[in-house]
């Protein structure tokens, strides 16, 4: 096992820049989760750790040496395809194997690191198999067996589950999860699934356009969102967002002597004043569908354009002056909502961002 | 329903064996010639089949005729030419695949043009160019001049089947430990057998049936190779048919055996299961 340090990484193709500078620390045996919409630059970055492209500008550091020019052969690494990458006219047993053996492993070694690798999976009745008779869920699995047989520096993730079906992704999120507990193995994830990003993740970082916005434990990026980005990206139905100003003191009408945010139509969202926000800046406020609370005497009044009931709560999709807003509530009543509802925004969850996008505290 | 789809499959099937009958009546009448006596092949007019069979041309051309050595030639010319295409094309094909370079451009339209002019304006080039070399009259003049020819085609052939092996695999290899070589020893080649196959199979046919090089390189009958041999049952007067035919049905022979080996290389779908799918 081994830390991971990359030092102001950047790629370009041509004079196309994918990675502008990339700065982050992996410590031994982390489980580290590369997060964000296609086209981040997230897989380009696993794919530089791994060897696969090169690098255009700064360093990668696996146990503090640098990897830079190293071949992938050369830098003790395994990775887990997305396709699975499995080699069709070997079977299961030799497939896990190969790597061993182009080590010129002993033969009773490479046995024993098989059998032990496949009884974890579950792979022992299919080890003779070819992969072309395996099902999803099997290949996956021997995808991730080839990585474990050897004690690798790192385990690098492209998007192992996103070929799966819902149930069988939850199950192996799950194995992978128990899995890294086990071999305590430094690991990096990359999905764009940000539930796999919460579940799975000790730190998540989450990519947009070449650029890391924001670097934290799931729940930090949960609570206290670095910016627009990060904010809308984690979390399941996205934050609501609306525009309006920061007002202090006697300009806040509404608000008395604390800080609000004044929205379009006038009303004012009382806040906890912020020392980043000038009196009268642009803000925009932030909140979850899920602290969005109903409450007959609310403060804003909203259009109820749909209702969706997902079983164990309800999504209701509004209206509120004119942009899309969303809730969710465990409340089955929501059900039976009006052509219009009152809501109230609770303090302790609004999230105030500057004109620029980035978390106003 | 049921007998519409039933008369639609019985005319489908119909439809197959007209095509087929078409396809294959020459073979039939290359056959059917090779056993004709020469007594009946003028007197008895347009028949399916002699009214009595013989193989007294087989064994004219085998015994008496310099038939065996055309098709020794022919065996080593068509066999080193498939070999050295193969090899040749499936190293220049995984470059055009997987390698991104500057000149690929305009490799690959060079390649293009070679295919474009018609043989005959390079015989005599050809001819000028080999002759000070000792390359006329020879075999090794043969497989070079026919693998020049050969190899464009040939690596068109094999990078398609290269484009069809996903990267991954390679990129997988590598990480398990492998070297670019390796993993295309050892990962890559394997999956490109049928791709190798048929590329053996089709430079080995377009060798074994040459003419016009084997025609004006070679001269004299120990260098001759099958082709250029037939021509010598056509004397002054006469064409010697049956056995002009007995020789053509031999030469099909080995062409037969070739694909009976590598036909099972040419069923696709090896790679399947190596991807999600």
């Amino acid at each position: 096992m081994a830390s991971i340090d990359i030092e102001s990484v950047r790629k370009s193709y041509g004079s196309f820049p994918v990675l502008h500078g990339v700065d982050l620390e992996i410590k031994d045996g982390e489980f580290i989760v590369l997060v964000g919409p296609s086209g981040c630059g997230k897989s380009t970055l696993l794919r530089m750790i791994a060897g696969l492209e090169e690098v255009t500008g700064g360093e990668i550091r696996i146990s503090g040496n640098r990897v830079n020019d190293l071949a992938p052969k050369d830098r003790d690494i395994a990775m887990v395809f997305q396709s699975y990458a499995l080699y069709p006219h070997m079977s299961v047993a030799d497939n896990m194997s190969y790597s061993l053996r182009l080590r010129k492993t002993a033969k009773e070694k490479i046995a024993s690191a098989v059998g032990s690798a496949a009884k974890k999976l579950g792979l022992d009745p299919l080890l003779e198999r070819r992969p072309k008779a395996l099902s999803g869920g099997q290949r996956q699995r021997v995808a991730m067996g080839r990585a474990i047989v050897r004690q690798p520096k790192a385990f690098l993730f492209d998007e192992p589950l996103s070929n799966l079906d819902a149930r069988l992704r939850e199950q192996m999120r799950a194995e992978i999860k128990k899995l890294h507990a086990d071999l305590k193995a430094t690991s990096i994830y990359v999905t764009h699934d940000q539930i796999e990003a919460m579940t799975l993740a000790d730190r998540i970082v989450a990519m947009h356009g070449g650029i890391v916005q924001q670097v934290g434990t799931p729940l930090e990026l949960y609570d206290t969102p670095a910016n627009l980005f990060v904010a809308g990206f984690i979390g399941s139905p996205g934050m609501n967002f609306l525009e309006g100003r920061y007002v202090v003191g006697g300009g806040a009408g509404a608000a008395g002597e604390g800080a609000g945010i004044r929205l379009s139509d006038g009303t004012v969202v009382p806040v906890a004043p912020r020392a980043g926000l000038a009196p009268d800046a642009a803000a925009t406020l932030g909140i979850r569908p899920e602290h969005v609370v109903i409450a007959e005497n609310g403060m804003l009044e909203a259009g109820v354009d749909l209702v969706e009931p997902t079983g164990f709560g309800i999504i209701l999709h509004l209206s509120l002056h004119g942009l899309p807003f969303k809730i969710f509530t465990l409340d089955r009543d929501a059900l039976s909502a009006g052509p219009t509802v009152r809501v109230d925004f609770p303090q302790k969850h609004l999230h105030v961002f500057d004109e620029a996008g980035n978390r106003a505290d | 329903m049921r007998t519409r789809s039933l008369l639609l499959t019985g005319a489908h099937r119909l439809a197959i064996l007209a095509y087929v009958v078409f396809a294959l009546f020459p073979l039939f009448w290359l056959l059917k010639v090779s056993v004709t006596p020469n007594d009946l092949l003028y007197s008895e007019g347009v028949r399916m089949w002699p009214s009595r069979m013989t193989f007294e041309h087989f064994n004219f051309v085998i015994a008496h005729s310099a038939f065996p050595t055309f098709f020794k030639n022919s065996l080593i010319v068509a066999g080193a030419t498939a070999v050295v295409v193969t090899i040749l094309a499936s190293l220049s094909g995984y470059a055009l695949s997987r390698f991104s370079f500057r000149a690929k451009y305009w490799i690959v339209a060079l390649m293009l043009i070679t295919q474009m002019f018609p043989l005959v304006m390079l015989v005599a080039p050809i001819f000028k160019m080999l002759s000070p070399l000792g390359l006329t009259n020879s075999l090794t003049g043969l497989v070079i001049v026919y693998s020049a020819f050969n190899v464009p085609f040939a690596t068109f052939l094999m990078q398609s089947f290269f484009d069809g092996i996903p990267k991954d695999l390679e990129e997988a290899a590598m990480i398990d430990g492998a070297t670019q070589f390796v993993a295309f020893r050892q990962i890559i080649l394997p999956l490109t057998l049928p791709g190798i196959a048929a590329t053996l199979g089709f430079v080995f046919t377009a060798a074994w049936s040459e003419l016009l090089f084997a025609l004006m390189l070679i001269s004299g009958n120990d260098a001759a190779t099958f082709p250029v041999g037939l021509l010598t049952f056509v004397s002054k007067f006469s064409v010697d048919f049956g056995q002009m035919m007995a020789a053509g049905v031999l030469a099909l022979i080995p062409a037969c055996l070739f694909f009976l080996l590598i036909q099972r290389y040419l069923v696709q779908g090896l790679t399947a299961g190596a991807v999600k799918g």
